[in-house]
């Protein structure tokens, strides 16, 4: 209790990235008949839907992971490693 | 192929409920796959083929939000040490072979007795493979838990003493999750299995956690930290597959990835709150639970096929129905588990460190 009152808070990454996430998911939803048509024509264009869900990942799994983070819901300090 | 994903992209109308649905949906399955490595992803599916999706298209989307939350929830836990990546990648390239030929198996299937032989197919998969695996994962949780030796260090398993006593030269690979040398010609034919069961009943894990800790003698943390390894692989190269017949849904699945990236960071965490028998009990009961689910399905297959009785529309939608709301109880009571376990391991950490304080200030 006392290390998370002491440990700063990703306040920052946690705005950036969401703020970032929100754009790429109102991108999305407000573009939504061009990416259908493009998304899936197959072939070589098979590489957008691909590349979407790791940018994806990347910015919303940073988000997330800070949300949490400054939520104070962290792993536990006893138990870092297995073995 | 085009025609479904044109037909798909035109019937779904993404409203606010829809999207609302399958973020929660995609939550409570990246909490529980975050937890066992795998096993939150067979909901989604019919989830999605409940709002009119067609089966490729929801299939191949389910795929697509899979793998990047299996890279999220693989790097997290790599971060609390519990993956081995060697193993998990070792692991996930004989998968992926097992995913072609069971997605051809499934296509002779189809070919030859037509819709309700594929899934009769499937369903039977489910009841079979559950049934074996989920109760001894299940029974040996609970032993341990009766037995009072839940907090030691898990013992390695008779078979695994084995297996990891062999000596095929030329075959032999260190892999740390083990802390021990085994031949690969034991893995593989352990990731091909996983890889077939991943392209039959879309959970590969309900195979490859158990074979992991049960056979090669990983301990269970490990065993489904590595998981999420395999199912990167695995479901980045189904995905591309896919992809390249245009069946990807992008729309649907960054959406259930918005919940599930939620969810999986908070199953990851959970592992380093519970003893390792806690992966192994919630598994099993998932495992347990979802069998029940799909056996109520095979009455239906087998009066379509003709081999019973034929039921009448009634009794095949409520069969359906209480089938589905069986799979999602499966997904909300492991996810139930691992928040009360999270709550409490948190209640007790704090509990302790008050209680340091307080010595402190005395």
């Amino acid at each position: 209790m006392a290390s998370n009152t002491l440990k700063k808070k990703p306040y920052a990454p946690m705005i950036l990235m969401g703020v970032i996430s929100a754009t790429l998911y109102a991108t999305l939803l407000t573009q939504q008949d061009i990416i259908n048509k493009y998304f899936t024509l197959g072939g070589l264009f098979a590489f957008l839907p691909i590349a979407t869900a790791l940018l994806f990942s990347f910015v919303h799994g940073n988000f997330t992971g800070s949300f949490w983070t400054v939520l104070g819901v962290e792993a536990s300090k006893k138990k870092k490693e297995v073995k | 192929m085009h025609d479904i994903v044109k037909e798909a992209a035109n019937l779904i109308n993404l409203d606010v409920m829809k999207i609302t649905y399958l973020f929660i949906v995609g939550f409570v399955g990246g909490l529980v796959s975050g937890f066992i490595g795998s096993g939150g992803a067979f909901v989604l599916t019919p989830a999605m083929m409940s709002l009119g999706v067609p089966g490729l298209v929801a299939v191949a989307s389910n795929m697509c939000h899979k793998f990047p939350k299996a890279l999220v929830g693989a790097i997290k836990r790599a971060k609390y040490g519990q993956v081995d990546v060697k193993l998990g990648i070792v692991f996930g390239i004989s998968a992926e072979a097992g995913v072609m030929y069971g997605a051809h198996i499934q296509e002779s299937i189809k070919k030859a007795f037509g819709d309700a032989g594929s899934n009769l197919y499937v369903s039977t998969a489910f009841v079979v493979i559950l049934a074996v695996v989920g109760g001894l994962v299940l029974r040996d949780a609970v032993k341990t838990y009766r037995s009072g030796t839940a907090s030691e260090e898990e013992t390695t398993s008779k078979i695994a003493r084995w297996v990891q006593s062999v000596n095929i030269p030329g075959t032999m690979v260190y892999f740390k999750s083990l802390n021990a040398r085994i031949s690969v010609l034991f893995t593989i034919p352990l990731g091909f299995a996983t890889g077939m069961l991943a392209a039959t009943i879309a959970v590969g894990g309900f195979i490859g956690v158990p074979s992991m800790i049960y056979v090669l003698g990983a301990p269970s943390l490990m065993a489904s930290a590595t998981e999420l390894v395999v199912a990167f692989v695995m479901g980045l190269g189904g995905s591309f597959k896919y992809a390249l017949s245009g069946l990807v849904d992008i729309r649907l699945a960054m959406i259930i990835l918005a919940g599930s990236l939620f969810g999986i960071q908070l199953g990851a965490i959970g592992t380093t709150y519970v003893k390792p028998f806690m992966i192994k009990l919630v598994m099993g009961v998932i495992m347990v639970i979802v069998l029940f689910s799909r056996g109520l399905m095979i009455p239906v297959y087998l009066s379509k096929l003709g081999l019973i009785q034929t039921l009448n529309d009634t009794t095949v939608k409520m069969l359906k129905n209480t089938s589905f709301i069986i799979m999602a109880l499966a997904l909300g009571v492991g996810a139930f588990i691992i928040l009360q376990a999270i709550w409490q391991g948190r209640k007790a950490e704090q509990r302790s460190a008050q209680e340091a304080f307080a010595r402190l200030k005395a």
